[in-house]
């Protein structure tokens, strides 16, 4: 079985959220960028288990620039057999989905696997446009993934519980906790990663349909206001009539 | 004309009441489109809300993405939609971004209000820690509206309803078992949250908090920690690799407030922190502490909130 897996980037979640240039760019200022967590604890896990399992090949793919070659090797260490890597910067969503499906096209993956979503965008887009532009099915936000033979069968989320169904191959799914548990690389898998191919292909021509074009924070709380824990009377009746949310 | 697509499967919920009016408040004429055979009585009631007219297929059963792209693909030709609005629900972050491509037409996920005065719509980005301001580059926009962010307003208006033959051919997912806990306020969707985390002890002591989001008609959730321990289902876990939640209210109890957990919940509009340690990092985020323990304050906010609604009767 071949299975492409997408892999973002995305800063340390305990990384400082500051913007530049009149709030038009995000501050790389000290951020350290790890795997998204998604698309390494369950799309990657889950794929690498299916291989183990069954044969095949696992590759990785980001779309991206020679910055991001240090989280790509992190994902090979965990043992991914190789990467891909589309040098251009991931101006939006459609842009990724589509140089990502633009490269899949014709190569016989049999999965495609992302992530739920990316911890900096969160925008849960990626999926869905790589399975429409390669005519795919697409489960989404999918809690359990298993293969027998040309059968995929996934637990998915669905408002207010869960689902099991099933699709044939090949399908595009987006990965959420559940699938699989976290593996920490290992010394092996640090050196081999050095030595993986890492191929880097020239994007397509390709436009964004969308941009970011600024940003901002939240505006500071007010501290907190403290009730005493014995006259829970008085907290009832400020969230009544000052906070008016009951 | 704006589309609002809906699921009306299990009736109207209040996220799709949000989405037509959200779609009213933008300013053209509301079209909405939805599958399933939801009786026309019920879909008409969306003219209140500023829809002049409902498309319904009733043959599309909503199990696959790619039949609900075609679906609301052919119901914006019918139309022609200069913007269409999902929820960015579940269903709408699986189709929104199939009919971004199908129709190339950007799309805004996960609005949080109506769009700014020069066309930038504003998103939460970096899980809630700061705000994005996306323009659309294409003619027709599609916007996948962030549960909660709006309210529902009844404007007045009657709309029509029409069966709507989409062809949007058959689903490639088959369903073999669905899980729905009976009754249960989804997470999502509940305007007022109760929530636990690993200063509650043990999984039987989970009754305090049932009792409270009991008295409030709340939904319950937990942190991480304690679904992972499994004192509380996965589907209550909520935070940067849980469920993401804004409700109006969120009350923290033996809760640390660690960023990971605050990243799900930062949206709420009013959160309440119980802890007994005044130090605990949550009390920066919080608009009412109680420095205490929760064994304590959480059986008397339940009294407390009994004899509120009470006196309210
Ligand atoms: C990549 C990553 C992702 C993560 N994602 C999430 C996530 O999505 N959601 C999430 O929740 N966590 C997440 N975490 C974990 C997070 O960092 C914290 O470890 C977790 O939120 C702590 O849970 P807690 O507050 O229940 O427990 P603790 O940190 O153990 O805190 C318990 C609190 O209860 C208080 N307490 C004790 N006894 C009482 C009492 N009797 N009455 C009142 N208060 C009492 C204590 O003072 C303390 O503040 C993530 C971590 C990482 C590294
Ligand atoms: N630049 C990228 N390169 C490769 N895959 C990506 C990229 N951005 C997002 N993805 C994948 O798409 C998923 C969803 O991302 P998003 O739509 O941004 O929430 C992620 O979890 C990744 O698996």
């Amino acid at each position: 079985m071949n299975i492409l897996v997408c892999i973002s980037k995305a800063p340390d979640t305990t990384s400082k959220i500051a913007f530049t240039n009149g709030n038009t760019q995000f501050d790389e200022n000290g951020v350290q960028y790890i795997v998204n967590p998604y698309d390494e604890w369950y799309a990657l896990v889950r794929a690498l288990e299916l291989k183990e399992a069954q044969g095949g090949n696992v590759t990785i793919i980001t779309v991206g620039t020679a910055s991001d070659d240090a989280v790509i090797r992190k994902a090979l260490a965990i043992g991914a057999d190789d990467a891909i890597r589309i040098d251009a910067l991931a101006t939006d969503a459609y842009f990724v989905a589509m140089q990502i499906a633009e490269y899949a096209k014709g190569k016989g993956f049999d999965l495609i696997l992302t992530g739920k979503e990316t911890i900096d965008y969160n925008g849960s887009q990626v999926a869905g446009m790589i399975a429409e532009a390669l005519e795919l099915p697409y489960i989404s936000i999918a809690t359990k993934l298993d293969v027998a033979g040309s059968t995929i069968s996934c637990e998915r989320e669905i408002v207010g519980g869960m689902q099991e169904v099933e699709v044939q191959a090949p399908a595009v799914i987006s990965c959420a906790k559940g699938m699989a548990e976290q593996r920490i690389p290992n010394m092996r898998g640090i050196m081999a990663a050095r030595t993986k191919p890492l191929n880097v292909v020239a994007p397509a021509a390709l436009e964004a349909l969308t941009t970011f074009s600024t940003y901002s924070m939240p505006a500071a709380k007010s501290s907190v206001k403290l009730i005493d824990p014995n006259n829970l009377d008085e907290l009832v009746a400020l969230l009544h009539n000052e906070a008016k949310v009951i | 004309m704006n589309l609002v697509y809906i699921n009306s499967a299990n009736g109207l919920s209040k996220a799709a009441l949000e989405t037509v009016t959200y779609a009213k408040k933008l300013g053209a004429d509301v079209a909405v489109v939805t599958n399933g055979n939801a009786a026309a009585e019920l879909l008409a009631t969306l003219g209140a809300y500023g829809a002049s007219t409902v498309l319904q297929d009733a043959g599309v059963d909503g199990q696959d993405p790619s039949q609900l792209v075609k679906l609301v693909a052919a119901a914006a030709a019918k139309v022609g939609a200069s913007t269409i609005i999902f929820s960015h629900d579940l269903i709408g972050k699986a189709v929104a971004p199939r009919l971004s491509v199908r129709l190339k037409a950007g799309l805004v996920a996960g609005a949080v209000a109506l769009p700014e005065a020069d066309g930038s719509t504003k998103v939460n980005v970096f899980s809630g820690k700061a705000f994005g301001y996306v323009k659309v580059n294409s003619a027709v926009r599609i916007i996948s509206l962030l549960p909660n962010s709006i309210q529902p307003e009844q404007t007045g208006g009657n709309c029509s309803t029409e069966a709507f033959d989409s062809q949007a051919g058959s689903s490639a997912i088959s369903v073999k078992a669905t899980k729905k806990p009976e009754g249960a306020i989804p997470l999502p969707e509940a305007e007022l949250v109760v929530s636990a985390g690993r200063g509650l002890k043990g999984p039987e002591n989970w009754g305090m908090v049932e009792d409270l989001a009991a008295a409030l008609g709340a939904a319950t959730a937990c942190s991480r920690p304690v679904a992972d321990i499994g004192w509380r289902p996965h589907h209550e876990h909520v935070g940067q690799t849980g469920v993401a939640i804004r409700p109006n209210l969120y009350i923290a109890a033996g809760i640390s407030g660690a960023i990971q957990h605050l990243a799900g919940v930062n949206g709420s509009k009013v959160i309440v922190v119980i802890n007994t340690d005044a130090e605990a990092p949550f009390f920066k985020a919080a608009d009412y502490g109680i420095v205490g323990d929760a064994f304590e304050v959480l059986p008397r906010f339940t009294e407390a909130v009994k004899r509120f609604r009470a006196a309210q009767h």
